[in-house]
């Protein structure tokens, strides 16, 4: 095996040493019987260059990544440039453990804090952690910690949440007897809270939400009384937009993929979260602090440990060990390449193209808008009879868009959603709106 | 050292994207001016070649296993195959959206399926669920599973797991997140489950036990059988924390040992990269009782062709947006291709070996509380160095020989506990200079200990003011210092 460096003289010296006469000696402590039981699993070992070609020809069999794409959803297909590829690749970051001996591994922490700063930067909040398994369970968390902090088991949450997030939040919830109430929407694509229940200990709403619509947050937080005001934001949209601490925001969480991860089949993604300082022990998830070493040298450690699973155990904020470190280190990457200005100018590519896409679009006979509201990079259009047979066009064509059914889960009836990135070019949309065009 | 918010300014030249001078002018005409953002966002402009040294340095930082020996002990730190990289950077899987149509996305459905039939293989047991993307994440998924078996079987009172004193921290917290209260059982003079303890707690409010095989001291639970057979006697259920799988790779499967939840971290186990913490993978296996449980989406196959499954009227929901790290998915299958069975058995003879090869060569100059065969690991104990040094003078000391220090401090039941592994993919002669760096430092402790204390001296940095940050936690750049 090329990854054991063990030569067979090696293994007979360790053994003499050890005291026994072979290999399955080590094993004498498991019982017989479940030895007897051992199977393999029927793999015969394969060179490097037959898995990579193996490996290869499945990756070849996912025609869609191939594919022109306007899907969207929470996952973008947005440009990474090259040098975040070329960074994460240093095996120092991505071979490293979880910084645990902090003064050999300077490398990660500096990065975690900086990941931290910029995070705090987007959502304009006070703290934020080291990052998250993805949005959805980094929302779930949210509102584990709002029910903390607030200790009413049930929770507002807006229906034009990602459907996949949802579900993650179901989940969570009934395994931690929360309650679930769900806010409607209006005609704008806006969450309605005018009859909002009592005694929660959250409002969660998500902008831009699943139909693309830049949710007004002004004025919420003041509507919600004791509940803290959960946002869960695509944070390319914040390089443009106000960010959700302006509005009074307690919690704001956001799927970091769109800036500068793969799209990767939906994983790894990575979560952000960030809150007020004053929640800070209740915050799940690792941090990284400033400090200094024996000389009084400027360095960084894990922060604020003791609420953490390998300290505090069943008394943790959260189980949460593993997260998705080197996912933030790319986007720490990718924002630090771009800048402020680049970041505001990839948004304004987004909001710009998608707005060109949709005016084309509904400037097409029996094609409008779901929602009157503003959009950031993705809307949703409704097409009465034909949106079935507008979504065929398309794949046939080679173009990918949400399908009708998946926005059925949302109520929606005869719609699609487009998704447009800085990559989409006048071409596609041009011909998009030829295929469309064409549909009767 | 320097941080991102501190280096000099370049101008922004954009350069990034292409230039399209109307796009400011359509977010002023498409967005609320009320909802644009006022402030500046304070992220410096920064040139390629800037960024390009910045992070360079930082790795500089770093210590990964490219780098040299990480014994870290409950981690495998063993060798991440660089195929594994390429494989999961083609572009037929990193450009491919979730929502992708499965009829175009076959061969990644092939991939999450053929990845589950070789792990229902190595576990023996009939289901697989990739969705949990870290070992947390699996355990959790594992305690839902328990919790929405016993609702659905009527027995909503069973609300206890017990856990060995020598558990993960993550055990405990993952039972909590699920609602579960926690009973410790203490472990016999040998490390292993004190069967007498066990029967003491076991009762009909027990909704399942948590056990580590081998469990955290690097040892294996001989009479496991009866553990198990003690707890499903009682109605309850066996969650294995596969944390330490690299122990048995080839030679035993957790489904003849009386799991009914089994959870791998590929990131341990499988030869994908840690990441600095991160992304993993924490796939579960389950027994035939739970497999109605299993998180959605599933992935089917008929003849040659996959699909997703969404409708499964007993599952627990979801545990993550898509179908779990699928990238990291893809490392995994690429390794196990590679291994075959073959590999399998050589990883887990190898690392045992190394492990009891350390342990007899250590054993003297460190005092070793449980004595014995160990499997993948084996915990020593720092307690009768010289008087004044401690297990954390000894793990600084080794970063000074170029070493990454072991797991200290745990397990809890160990003082001054140094808990070691060395993986199949280190060979004998680096286990030596573990050796005698290890020797030389305890010979040090007694003769020159200020050497430790005064430790490490060869890092980026002395050691760290840990209490300070715990004290006055500064977690993001100053920026309102600055003048």
């Amino acid at each position: 095996m090329r990854y054991i460096p063990n030569t067979m003289q090696d293994q007979q010296e360790m053994l003499a040493s050890i005291g026994v006469s072979d290999l399955e000696a080590l094993f004498r402590d498991i019982p017989q019987e479940i030895r007897a039981r051992f199977r393999p699993i029927g793999l015969e070992p394969q060179s490097e260059m037959e898995v990579a070609e193996t490996v290869r020809s499945m990756a070849d069999r996912n025609e869609a990544a191939a594919r022109v794409s306007f899907l969207g959803g929470g996952i973008y297909d947005h440009y990474v440039p090259s040098i975040v590829t070329h960074l994460l690749s240093r095996s120092e970051f991505y071979t490293a453990y979880t910084p645990y001996q902090p003064e050999i591994s300077q490398g990660t922490l500096t990065a975690m804090f900086e990941f931290q700063t910029l995070v705090c930067e987007l959502t304009g909040m006070e703290i934020a952690n080291a990052s998250m398994y993805d949005g959805s369970t980094a929302l779930a968390e949210a509102v584990l910690m709002a029910v903390r902090l607030r200790k009413q088991s049930r929770i507002a949450v807006a229906a034009s949440l990602f459907t996949q997030v949802t579900r993650v939040l179901e989940t969570y919830c009934w395994a931690a007897d929360i309650e679930i109430v769900e806010l409607p929407y209006d005609e704008r694509g806006y969450t309605i809270l005018e009859d909002l229940p009592a005694d929660i200990s959250a409002v969660a709403l998500q902008t831009p939400n699943a139909f693309g619509i830049v949710e007004p947050l002004s004025g919420i937080k003041e509507r919600i009384g004791d509940a803290l005001l959960i946002v869960s934001a695509n944070p390319l949209s914040l390089a443009l937009l106000e960010p959700p601490a302006s509005f009074g925001a307690d919690i704001v969480v956001a799927e970091g993929q769109p800036l500068g991860l793969s799209m990767g089949f939906g994983g790894p993604l990575l979560g952000l979260f960030a809150t007020r300082k004053a929640y800070m022990r209740q915050m799940p998830g690792r941090m990284a602090g400033r400090t200094i070493d024996a000389e009084a040298n400027v360095g960084y450690t894990m922060a604020a440990q003791t609420r953490e699973q390998h300290i505090r155990r069943e008394r943790a904020t959260s189980n949460i060990c593993t997260n998705a470190a080197l996912c933030a280190l790319a986007a720490t990457i990718y924002m630090a390449s771009a800048g402020a200005q680049g970041l505001r100018h990839v948004a304004a590519l987004n909001l710009a193209r998608a707005h060109h896409l949709a005016d084309r679009l509904t400037a097409l006979d029996g094609f409008d808008l779901a929602f009157g509201g503003g959009f950031f990079n993705e809307f949703v259009l409704r097409i009465p009879g034909r949106a079935e047979a507008v979504h065929s066009a398309l794949e046939g064509a080679g173009f990918l868009v949400e399908t009708p059914s998946a926005l059925r889960a949302y109520g929606l009836e005869d719609c699609l959603r487009f998704a447009v990135t800085e990559k989409r070019t006048q071409e596609e949309m041009d011909r998009v709106e030829e295929i469309v065009g064409g549909v009767r | 050292m320097r941080t991102l918010f501190d280096c000099r300014c370049s101008e922004y030249g954009g350069g990034l994207y292409p230039r399209d001078d109307n796009a400011m002018q359509a977010v002023d005409a498409c967005v609320d001016a009320n909802l644009l953002r006022k402030r500046p966002l304070r992220i410096p402009h920064l040139s390629e070649p800037q960024i390009a040294r910045h992070y360079t340095e930082l790795s500089k930082r770093n210590y990964g296993v490219d780098d040299g020996f990480y014994p870290l002990g409950s981690c495998t730190m063993k060798y991440n195959p660089k195929l594994n990289e390429d494989t999961a950077r083609l572009p037929g899987f990193a450009g491919l959206h979730p929502h992708a149509p499965a009829t175009m996305s076959q061969g990644a459905l092939q991939v999450l399926c053929d990845l589950s039939e070789y792990l229902k293989g190595i576990t023996g047991m009939p289901g697989v669920s990739l969705q949990p993307v870290a070992g947390a994440h699996g355990e959790l998924t594992g305690m839902f599973l328990l919790k929405k078996h016993f609702e659905r079987a009527g027995q909503p009172l069973r609300k206890r797991i017990l856990l060995p004193d020598s558990a993960h921290g993550t055990n405990p917290a993952s039972a909590a997140v699920a609602g579960f209260s926690v009973t410790q059982i203490p472990s016999n003079n040998a490390g292993m489950v004190d069967l007498d303890g066990l029967r003491a707690e076991l009762d009909e409010t027990v909704a399942g036990i948590m056990l580590t095989v081998p469990n955290t001291l690097g040892i294996f639970e001989e009479r496991i059988l009866e553990v198990t057979q003690l707890v499903h006697d009682a109605g309850a259920l066996c969650y294995f924390d596969g944390a330490n799988l690299n122990a048995f790779l080839g030679k035993a499967r957790p489904g003849d040992m009386g799991a009914d939840i089994f959870h791998f971290n590929l990131h341990k186990t499988l030869s994908t990269p840690h990441g600095g913490g991160g992304p993993g993978a924490g796939p579960i296996a389950v027994s035939e009782i739970l497999m109605p449980y299993l998180p959605i989406p599933r992935v089917v196959q008929e003849g040659d062709r996959y699909d997703l499954v969404w409708e499964a009227a007993d599952s627990i929901g979801s545990m993550h947006a898509f179908y779990g790290n699928f990238l990291v998915a893809v490392k995994a299958l690429t390794y196990l291709l590679q291994l075959g069975d073959e590999g399998l058995r050589e990883v887990g003879e190898n690392a045992v070996l190394n492990a009891n090869y350390l342990q007899a060569a250590l054993k003297d100059a460190y005092t070793l509380p449980y004595n014995g065969l160990c499997k993948h690991e084996f915990v020593l104990s720092g307690k009768d160095l010289a008087e004044g040094v401690s297990t954390l003078d000894v793990a600084k000391r080794l970063i000074d020989y170029g070493i990454h220090p072991p797991t200290i401090y745990f397990p809890l039941i160990v003082r001054e506990a140094i808990m070691i592994e060395p993986t199949e993919t280190e060979g004998k002669e680096t286990l030596d200079r573990f050796i005698d760096a290890m020797q030389s430092i305890a010979r040090e402790a007694a003769t020159s200990p200020e050497l430790l204390h005064e430790a490490p001296r060869n890092a980026p940095v002395r050691r760290l003011d840990q209490t300070r940050a715990a004290k006055e936690p500064i977690l993001t750049h100053p920026f309102s210092e600055e003048t």
